[in-house]
């Protein structure tokens, strides 16, 4: 028996919520009284998985893996989940292990839950706590199969050092990626910029900054934090801002440690879009807007004044903290 | 091309959301109900497959008979025939396992659901009935144009996009970027008097038992008190983010 996790990277490197994933599972496998496995593709010095509980990964060293192909690398996961007994198998919540988790699910016949945000419970049969309603409530999920699948919301278990020694195994695989159908022909990404899903910090704009020509401001903010830009919806619709960046119940959900919203008034879809980021700012000319309930920290102020002086303080609390 | 359009019968998206029978259920109690807006820009792209490449659009849905209202908008949207699998959806693999059997039954050519509803968030389903047909998947889809059988896609990863090419037949999980907000059709009384003409069928369940299953609900722990800060004092911002709440 086991507790597999996949742990994600990117150019070699694993991803935060891989690493986060990584701990979960290890929080698992001291539950179960088990072996820690890991499944990795083509990432640079795996044994530091080691440090989050980690006893043994398998790391896939092929060029047809370089790029993501979520079939071929769900086949991969499976193949080492039936070698070695996995009874539960961890995913991060990223775009990629979304994608591959359903897939891995039907391979195994599986159960699979997603966003969870806590520990398995075992008093009730195999339980976990996952946010529903777009983290407008939270349900209590009882697993019944045997193979069970755990997709672990970002920023909610949290990364935690449990130091092993892990043996690294060169995995060799017959699956093909391309045996299957779908060929990636070009990707588009800023490398630039910190996206939202990894992010800790995230500013967003909402239609208090009068125009997409304001977006500066929010940009030099979030480059000072080091932080993702995002957008409310209505930003989005008018097309002053890519949809990449609309979050909330219909965009992208943020689970950021810090969430900073400027100009945004607070509709209840974009509040459940954010809910589940851990402390939120909001800067906004009118006091009666419906963020100021959500928010643990508030401006009353315009945008046009408060964000340069912030950014200014910003670049100088940084300038001392470094 | 026939196209399968997967349709989550979901809580408005302004919905206070509570529960009833000691925790267990969603209080439904003065809800509306409406096409989950993943689903719904799916079904809008579809129209336009229907319109420009002369496509087939049905709908399926996997619910009891409450769903009928929200598959009915579907219908006076453009879908032409509603395919009603008469089943309690309780778990995402069982509804996959029903949609699968529809799917195959009907020999679609392109499948099209929202990448999660908004009610459980499972974000499973698509994959699901990709893998239980054989049919080639992109999830978190935003862009797609279909010519014969070759499929281009765009698919949203974190931070960027990606190009795929593909061929039919696929499934896709949706979402906004598929088709404009303003692109969606709002139904037209035309649109709504030809619905009540078209075939809604009614179909047996197929999947026997359950992978998991909601047990019980709970809310967020209420928020304390916004704390302001002074706009002339921004100091004190940066010193309560950082000394207090350590986010920076």
């Amino acid at each position: 028996m086991s507790v597999l996790v996949y742990t994600e990277s990117e150019n070699g490197k694993f991803k935060k919520a891989a690493l986060e994933a990584a701990s979960y599972a290890k929080g698992v496998a001291k539950q179960l009284e088990t072996e820690t496995i890991a499944v990795s593709f083509n990432a640079e010095n795996a044994n530091d998985l080691g440090t989050y509980g980690v006893d043994k990964v398998f790391n896939l060293t092929q060029d047809d893996f370089a790029k993501f192909n979520a079939e071929a690398f769900a086949d991969v996961i499976s193949e080492v989940a039936k070698a070695h007994e996995a009874s539960v198998i961890i995913v991060s919540q990223s775009a990629n292990a979304k994608y591959l988790a359903p897939l891995l699910a039907v391979n195994l016949n599986a159960g699979y839950a997603s966003n969870v945000v806590e520990l398995p419970s075992h008093e009730e049969g195999f339980t976990v706590k996952r946010t529903a309603f777009t983290n407008k409530a939270f349900n209590q999920t009882l697993m019944t199969t045997d193979v069970k699948i755990i997709g672990v919301s970002s920023n909610a278990y949290g990364v935690h050092e449990d130091a092993t020694e892990a043996t690294v195994e060169d995995y060799q695989t017959e699956v093909r990626p391309g045996d299957n159908g779908i060929e990636v022909q070009s990707i588009d990404k800023n490398t630039n910029k910190v996206s939202i899903a990894d992010a800790e910090i995230v500013v967003s704009g909402g239609r208090g900054l009068k125009g997409p020509e304001n977006w500066h401001l929010i940009e030099d903010l979030a480059e000072t934090l080091g932080a993702a830009t995002a957008c409310s919806k209505p930003v989005s619709d008018m097309g002053w801002r890519p949809h990449g960046e609309h979050v909330g119940q219909t965009g992208k959900p943020v689970a950021s440690n810090l969430y900073i919203a400027i100009g945004i008034s607070g509709a209840i879809q974009h509040l459940a879009g954010i809910n589940a980021s851990k402390v939120k700012v909001v800067i906004n000319n009118d006091p009666e807007a419906p963020f100021f309930k959500a928010a643990d920290y508030g401006i009353v102020g315009d945008a046009f004044e408060v964000i340069p002086k912030l950014t200014e303080k910003l670049k100088e609390f940084k300038a001392n903290n470094a | 091309m026939k196209i399968l359009v997967c349709i989550s019968h979901v809580p408005d998206t302004t919905s206070k959301i509570n529960f009833t029978d000691n925790d267990t259920k969603f209080d439904t109690n003065g809800v509306q109900f409406i096409i989950n807006p993943n689903d719904e820009f799916g079904l809008t792209r579809a129209m336009w497959f229907k319109e420009k490449q002369g496509a087939s659009v049905d709908v399926v849905t996997v619910g009891l008979k409450d769903t009928e209202p929200t598959i009915r908008k579907t219908l006076a949207i453009g879908a032409d025939q509603a395919i009603r699998v008469d089943v309690e959806p309780k778990d995402g693999f069982q509804v996959a396992k029903e949609i699968a059997k529809v799917a195959k039954d009907g020999n679609y050519d392109l499948i099209i659901a929202g990448r999660e509803s908004i009610d459980y968030n499972g974000g499973m389903v698509p994959g699901m009935v990709a893998k239980l047909i054989g049919a080639n998947f992109i999830n978190t889809c935003v862009g797609l144009e279909v010519e014969g059988d070759k499929a281009t896609a765009i698919r949203e990863i974190d931070g960027g996009k990606e190009t795929l090419t593909t061929t039919l037949p696929l499934v896709i999980g949706g979402q906004k970027g598929l088709v404009e907000e303003s692109d969606l059709k709002i139904p037209n009384m035309r649109g709504i008097m030809m619905a009540r003409k078209k075939p809604l069928n009614v179909v047996e369940p197929v999947a026997d038992g359950l992978s998991t299953e909601a047990k019980s609900f709970s809310k967020p722990a209420p928020k304390g008190d916004v704390k302001l800060v002074d706009a002339e004092n921004i100091d004190e911002l940066i010193n309560l983010l950082h000394n207090e709440a350590k986010a920076i």
